[in-house]
């Protein structure tokens, strides 16, 4: 039975009691995830999921039903489901559903890829993981080292009552490690090359050896012993350095959600809140300095961002729209329903879904800061900072429901004085209101300096959905940043 | 949904395809449906129904997973042989133990939690309720976003050690924010039975939020007096827990390394896991099949014991702690093999020492103070000395004199756990709590002294 097949069922189920539109995902999501700790094996394991989800528009309104079984009776069973919920919904509603128009398409897309990472033999991930623990562990004062790669095929077929038929797959890779330390009263923690599971890709296996593990592993475990002999990093308002992965993070937080136009309309208010950004900001906030430039890019040109695809998951091609212009705040990511809200006759193609169970909401693709025109090293960069610090590495990070607010720590900071790194310093932290730091940057490295980064858990949604996003950026310089705020009063 | 005889069958099959000694099956069985509404409107609706498999085979100290929801012969082989592929090119640990016995998985039972009414909730009866929940917003000129939903959920771990388990329940959920021009209220509830959840009653409370924290004023930031709602209690207290396992101790990751047995919080702070309370949720028994028991975890401000999964408790009996960690023994809070973590409690209740206030007595009570609804993004800044930041959100309210006097634009935090337990000055009566950063809780309402705000936000 063809996955076309399968979905006809579905299709045809619910066109023929009313639906006005429809469309179907299947979904079979293939992974690997291992882990070591200390040198022996913290987590082996595989994961398949296959299942179909349905989503109706009868009466203006939305109905959803998902289920893993595939037979002719489940699927016209959860077909007729997602009907009875959408005539539901309808009765609970003030404004209809406009879709914004998009034409059929056939396609058949896989992000490029060099090694299929499920070629690789488990032997050979393990021991790459456990050789990175031992050199962590070679360095006397590291308390636990811990490992980590993440192996992922996600392959999709979508059809729509529009005629639509996507196929796609996209294949992942992600790896990293870190070196903790415990002495006296404080825990210093060191991650390579970022935190909460290094980087992530839509890439082959090769990203494994780019990334330069093995090599980078000593280097982390002699900072993480050394944070314990640093001085806290002071308070006050000073110069501001950002590593490329920590200022991709505050890309997420403080651009990539404040632009879903879902928050902005009020679709997210109850869990993951709504956003500064409302609709009259639209080509007139100031959102940043001139030299901040960033995109939403979900195209293949942009690079192997976990937000790269063909087409989004309401069958929508991958676009590229620029979200700050000069500093000008100019493009919200959006949806088929929400395109019409900021006078636009098509979505720019941000819906995606966890998986076959869950409904595509408007998500993150790659949000990515351009880099500079000008060529500026990241060593030039310091160069020309008199006074300040540089922060490397994200540890904590939290804003407020409408994005105004943030606060950042980060693992390890470093002094500038005369345009030169000096002393280490340990629980650097920065704090801020999203347009005052945005319009407070006046330098960025040049693209050499440029790393797309992955983020491969953004939550969002209810039920909850996890997604991954894609992050450019280079090291950029701030001013006149509130800094060390974590600890104040502590 | 799944049956327990249904996932005996499978596991015979599964046993049969594999070629090793042991194999463990973890069956979970879902079928969730979710009515969600903005704007005053059913935006989006859905509903899921999913039956996983997870297959775990050990063999000379050698093990691994491998999960999947196609129960086909084919589905079912493949994942064996992947589960044994990944195990074979390990090193044997000799610290892993054999599966657990059929007696490890007998004990107490928890109080039904499968309530039919709430299985058998249509998506009409979601729609009525959040109609009911609209009117609300309607009658008070507010604007309504939320959630209703309702699930069927089954657990069961079958193992060639001869242990079977299973564990069936509902489940149902309330989330409402009301908003208007310059504010917001909240409330949210959770239970496995539909009539201990109230929609309307929800939504009153939210909508009188919403009203009387309109027009926010700034206040600067400072240490203040703070009345904290149990939703609130829940979130902060919530991010200590995943540190009072064992294998945390070992790992020199837990804030409680050199300091079990010793008073770390003030002496009205008393806490129990106790997945049989009749406020809790979720399944008696843990990854690995063993039946849970209650732990004493914090007895008047002193931390008491650890939880243990069976291959934890062994290892601290042989390490250099063993002598100052309290009880050693298999506590059934393991999570599914292999893993990082160890172990955790999840079913907190607090256990308050008599005295109890309301939030409207603590009120009553305080000559300056800030009172809070819920808090939100919560992240640990410090790991040992247990420091949090998050932001206040959908009703804070300044209180002067015993009275609540108006909003509060909201407030930045960066405040150490251990301290806030140290400042407790009151309590309510612990009661079922949902928030959004933690599992649901058996928590009361506080009032701490010094709570530490560094930030204002702009609304």
């Amino acid at each position: 039975m063809s996955m076309k097949q399968i979905a006809d069922w579905a299709l045809n189920t619910v066109t023929q009691r009313g639906a006005g539109y429809a469309d179907v995902r299947i979904v079979d999501h293939s992974q690997r995830a291992l882990a070591t700790k200390n040198g022996k094996v913290g987590h082996a394991g595989s994961t398949e999921t296959l299942g179909i989800g349905v989503r109706v528009l009868v009466n203006d309104a939305w109905g959803f039903a998902s289920t893993d079984d595939l037979s002719r009776e489940a699927v016209d069973k959860t077909a007729a489901q997602a009907l009875e919920i959408a005539k539901a919904s309808a009765s609970v509603k003030e404004q209809p559903v406009r879709l914004a128009p998009e034409p059929a398409v056939k396609i058949d897309w896989s992000n490029p890829y060099k090694i299929d990472p499920f070629t690789t033999s488990i032997e050979q991930n393990f021991d790459l993981l456990t050789r990175i623990d031992a050199e962590l562990l070679a360095v006397r004062g590291v308390t636990l080292a811990e490992s980590s790669m993440h192996l992922g095929r996600y392959e999709q077929w979508f059809y729509n009552t529009d005629g639509s038929d996507i196929h796609q797959t996209r294949v992942t890779t992600g790896a990293g490690f870190s070196a903790l330390v415990f002495q006296g009263t404080e825990i210093m923690k060191r991650s390579y090359p970022n935190s909460f599971g290094g980087q992530h890709q839509n890439k082959g296996y090769e990203l494994i050896d780019e990334l330069r593990l093995l090599e980078n592993a000593r280097r982390i475990g002699e900072e993480a012993v050394a944070l314990h002999k640093a001085e806290r990093c002071p308070e006050g308002k000073m110069d501001l350095i950002l590593d490329s992965s920590q200022l991709g993070l505050q890309i997420h937080e403080s651009i990539g959600h404040p632009i879903e136009l879902d928050r902005v309309l009020g679709y997210e208010a109850n869990f993951a809140g709504t956003s500064f950004l409302t609709l009259d900001k639209l080509r007139k906030l100031r959102y940043g300095s001139d030299l901040v430039n960033v995109v939403a890019d979900a195209t293949e040109q942009h690079g192997p961002g976990l937000g790269t695809f063909a087409y989004d998951d309401e069958g929508v091609q991958a676009q590229c729209t620029p979200i700050i212009t000069n500093g000008l705040f100019t493009g919200y990511i959006s949806s088929r329903e929400t395109a019409h809200t900021i006078g636009e006759n098509r979505s720019n193609g941000t819906m995606r879904a966890e998986g076959w169970n869950r409904i595509p909401l408007v998500r993150m693709t790659n949000i990515s800061i351009l880099p500079g025109e000008k060529p500026l090293t990241f060593e030039q960069l310091v160069a020309g900072t008199d006074d300040g610090i540089y922060m490397q590495t994200n540890r904590s990070w939290s804003i407020d429901d409408k994005r105004y607010n943030f606060q950042f720590g980060c693992e390890i900071g470093w002094e500038i004085k005369g345009g030169k790194l000096g002393r280490m310093f340990k629980n650097p932290s920065y704090s801020g209101i999203t347009t005052e730091f945005w319009n407070s940057m006046d330098a960025i490295c040049s693209r050499d300096q440029w790393t797309l980064w992955g983020t491969p858990n953004c939550g969002k949604g209810q039920p909850m959905q996890t997604m991954g996003t894609g992050h450019g950026a280079s090291p950029a310089r701030f001013r006149g940043v509130k800094i060390g705020t974590a600890y104040k009063g502590n | 949904m799944l049956e327990k005889a249904q996932a005996e069958k499978i596991f015979d099959k599964v046993k049969k395809l594999s070629s090793v000694s042991e194999v463990e099956v973890i069956f979970s069985s879902t079928n969730h449906a979710l009515t969600r509404f903005a704007n005053n409107t059913i935006h989006q609706n859905v509903s899921e129904v999913n039956e996983v498999a997870s297959i775990r085979v050990a063999f000379d100290g050698k093990t691994a997973r491998a999960t999947t929801n196609r129960f086909d012969d084919a589905s079912l082989k493949r994942a064996v042989q992947s589960a044994e592929g990944i195990a074979r090119v390990q090193e044997p640990d000799s610290d892993l133990l054999p599966m657990a016995s059929a007696e490890e998985g007998k004990g107490a039972e928890t109080p039904s939690r499968w309530f039919d009414q709430t299985a058998a909730i249509t998506p009409a009866e979601r729609a009525g309720g959040v109609g009911k929940i609209v009117a609300v917003a309607k009658k008070n000129k507010l604007v309504t976003a939320g959630i209703f939903s309702s699930s069927q959920s089954a657990e069961a771990i079958v193992n060639s050690n001869g242990l079977s388990v299973y564990h069936s329940q509902t489940s149902a959920e309330v989330s409402i924010t009301m908003l208007a021009e310059s504010s917001s209220g909240w409330q949210k509830a959770n239970a496995p039975d539909v009539n201990d959840v109230d929609p309307v009653r929800l939504a009153e409370i939210a909508a009188q939020k919403a009203r009387d924290s309109s027009g926010p004023r700034e206040l600067p930031p400072g240490k203040y007096t703070v009345v904290l709602e149990p939703a609130a209690v829940l979130d902060l207290v919530g991010f200590m827990f995943w540190d009072f396992g064992g294998l945390a101790i070992l790992d020199q990751r837990s804030f409680l390394n050199n300091r079990i047995g010793t008073k770390l919080f003030g002496e009205n702070i008393t806490i129990m896991d106790d997945v049989f309370h009749p406020l809790q949720s979720n399944a008696p028994f843990d990854g690995e099949g063993v039946r849970r028991r209650r732990v004493n975890l914090v007895e008047k401000g002193v931390v008491r014991n650890l939880t243990y999964a069976r291959g934890t408790a062994e290892k601290m009996r042989k390490s250099e702690y063993k002598d100052k960690v309290g009880a050693i023994q298999p506590t059934g809070h393991g999570f599914p093999l292999p893993n990082e973590m160890g172990e955790a409690p999840t079913n907190i209740v607090f256990i308050t020492p008599g005295g109890e206030q309301t939030v409207d007595q603590m009120i009553a009570g305080t000559e300056r103070g800030i009172l809070i609804t819920r808090l939100w993004y919560i992240r640990e800044v410090d790991p040992y000395e247990k420091i949090l930041t998050g932001m206040t959100r959908d009703g804070t309210f300044l209180v002067e004199s015993g009275k609540v006097k108006h909003g509060l634009l909201n407030f930045r935090f960066n405040q150490s756990l251990i301290e806030m337990l140290n400042n407790v000055e009151a309590m309510g009566k612990a009661v079922r709590a949902s928030g959004e950063e933690a599992f649901d809780m058996v928590v009361p309402a506080m009032k701490i002294r010094g709570f530490n705000f560094t930030e204002v936000t702009r609304f």
